[in-house]
């Protein structure tokens, strides 16, 4: 119980509103961007390119986000305990098979909703080791309260 | 109703007085005036039952189909009848066929009308309007928002369901804003709602997506207090100067906020049957300075 507790309510979670149909966090346009310079820096060589953005900023830049496919259908997520990498950026791919559930990281302050049919792409900052909980927060049906899950984010 | 029968009939009935004490700085007044007229009110009380969830079937609840009955007959029971009952929300259990969530709204309108107190407010639960936006609610009950007067009391019942990102929306933060705005920054206020305005247990969805804005509207206003359901638990906690209450359901209880991983209903205890559930007075005193004292009852006197 919390009681005798003052809190203060948090602001409503920053939505990683879609750019452009099943896209959430990046635009599109990032993305190719992105690609093209990744194939420049193979073709110039690792080192020659740390060497010229300084080595903080050429680690950023080269982090390629890790991606893990999940599905959303009622009511549980699969898989619910999605493993991911510390320190790497992560990429959730999350289809929805029947409804707009939501999925909603409350320690992140983040959250999309998903779209039935059409993949999601939900762009998450890389996590330290440990646990991140998600949860569906768009109200589902019968087992809503149900469907959630964990990131286990290991070193 | 003087204090002291209040507090006869809380012992008489087996509840536990609990006195909040919070909002505004304490008077002595036993009785007073309070209200633009100038009339004078005696103390009040109304009662408020939550997530009936009528319909439901499981293993939580083998008596569901009879725990409701059992509730209003406890309610027209009591000794001093309240002035008006409340109820926020869950009234059905969630379906997915249109037709058997009309019927389980039908069903539980008849229950309930054989409350002796025929004033009873009602107001939905998610699992009632966040999958037709509140569609069958309204046929069946009528507004999802809305406010009233009670003698000099003004209560605001608002609706973070009938949207099922739990979100009460703009429109209805634009209508909660001009309501208050005709009001004294004093004046007593009763908020009514289903799920917490605050974020209690925002991983077990137990959290208004814009809470935070009806909050900030309400602040300026000295004298408020929450009751609200969903979370089929007594609770009670401070915003800053404003006390939520939250109440025991009429159907199973919920462990206490994020204190397991998983947000699935008690078991019932043949041995003690209806722990945890049961309904609640709530007292309010002119002229309103102290915050209204609230006592839990059971669903039937043991």
């Amino acid at each position: 119980m919390m009681e005798g507790h003052d809190t203060v309510p948090q602001q409503e979670p920053r939505p990683l509103a879609a750019q452009a149909p099943g896209e959430v966090g990046q635009a599109p346009a990032m993305h190719a961007a992105r690609r093209q310079w990744l194939a420049h820096l193979g073709t110039l060589g690792a080192f020659g390119a740390l060497a010229a953005l300084g080595w903080r900023g050429a680690r950023a830049q080269a982090a390629t986000p890790q991606v893990v496919q999940v599905i959303a259908k009622r009511f549980a997520y699969e898989p619910s305990d999605i493993v991911v990498r510390a320190g790497v950026p992560i990429v959730l791919e999350v289809k929805s098979l029947d409804f707009a559930h939501g999925m909603s990281f409350p320690d992140l302050n983040l959250r999309a909703d998903l779209v039935p049919g059409k993949p999601v792409r939900i762009t998450l900052p890389a996590q330290p080791a440990g646990m991140v909980d998600f949860l569906c927060d768009n109200f589902c049906g019968d087992d809503h309260e149900t469907m959630h899950g964990r990131l286990l984010v290991q070193a | 109703m003087e204090r002291r029968d209040f507090l006869a009939l809380a012992a008489a009935g087996g509840g536990a007085v609990f006195a909040s004490a919070l909002a505004g700085c304490a008077s002595a007044a036993a009785s007073g005036s309070y209200g633009a007229a100038g009339a004078a009110y005696k103390d009040f009380y109304f009662v408020q039952l939550s997530d009936t969830h009528w319909g439901y079937s499981g293993p939580a609840n083998p008596d569901a189909a009879v725990t409701l009955k059992k509730a209003v007959a406890s309610v027209n029971a009591l000794p001093e009848p309240p002035d008006f009952i409340v109820f926020t929300g869950d009234l059905t259990h969630t379906t997915d066929d249109p037709v058997e969530r009309r019927r389980r709204m039908a069903e539980f309108k008849t229950i309930a009308a054989d409350l002796k107190v025929k004033t009873v407010r009602f107001m939905p639960g998610e699992h009632d309007a966040s999958l037709d936006f509140g569609a069958a609610y309204k046929e069946h009950f009528g507004d999802t928002h809305y406010s009233f007067d009670h003698k000099g009391v003004h209560f605001i019942a608002i609706d973070n369901v009938s949207d099922p990102g739990a979100r009460i929306g703009d429109e209805q933060l634009a209508w909660l804003q001009a309501d208050l705005a005709r009001l004294d920054k004093a004046a007593p206020i009763v908020v009514l709602t289903h799920r917490p305005l605050f974020d209690l247990a925002p991983k077990w969805d137990w959290a208004t997506r814009d809470g935070a804005k009806a909050m900030a509207l309400l602040m300026p206003y000295q004298n408020v207090t929450v009751f609200y359901g969903h979370i089929h638990q007594e609770h009670h906690q401070v915003t800053g100067h404003i006390a939520h209450h939250s109440a025991k359901s009429l159907i199973f209880a919920l462990p206490a906020p994020n204190s397991q991983p998983n947000r699935t209903p008690l078991a019932w205890d043949a041995g003690q049957p209806y722990k945890g559930l049961g309904f609640r007075q709530v007292e309010l005193e002119p002229p309103y300075k102290d915050a209204p004292k609230v006592a839990e009852f059971p669903v039937v006197r043991a």
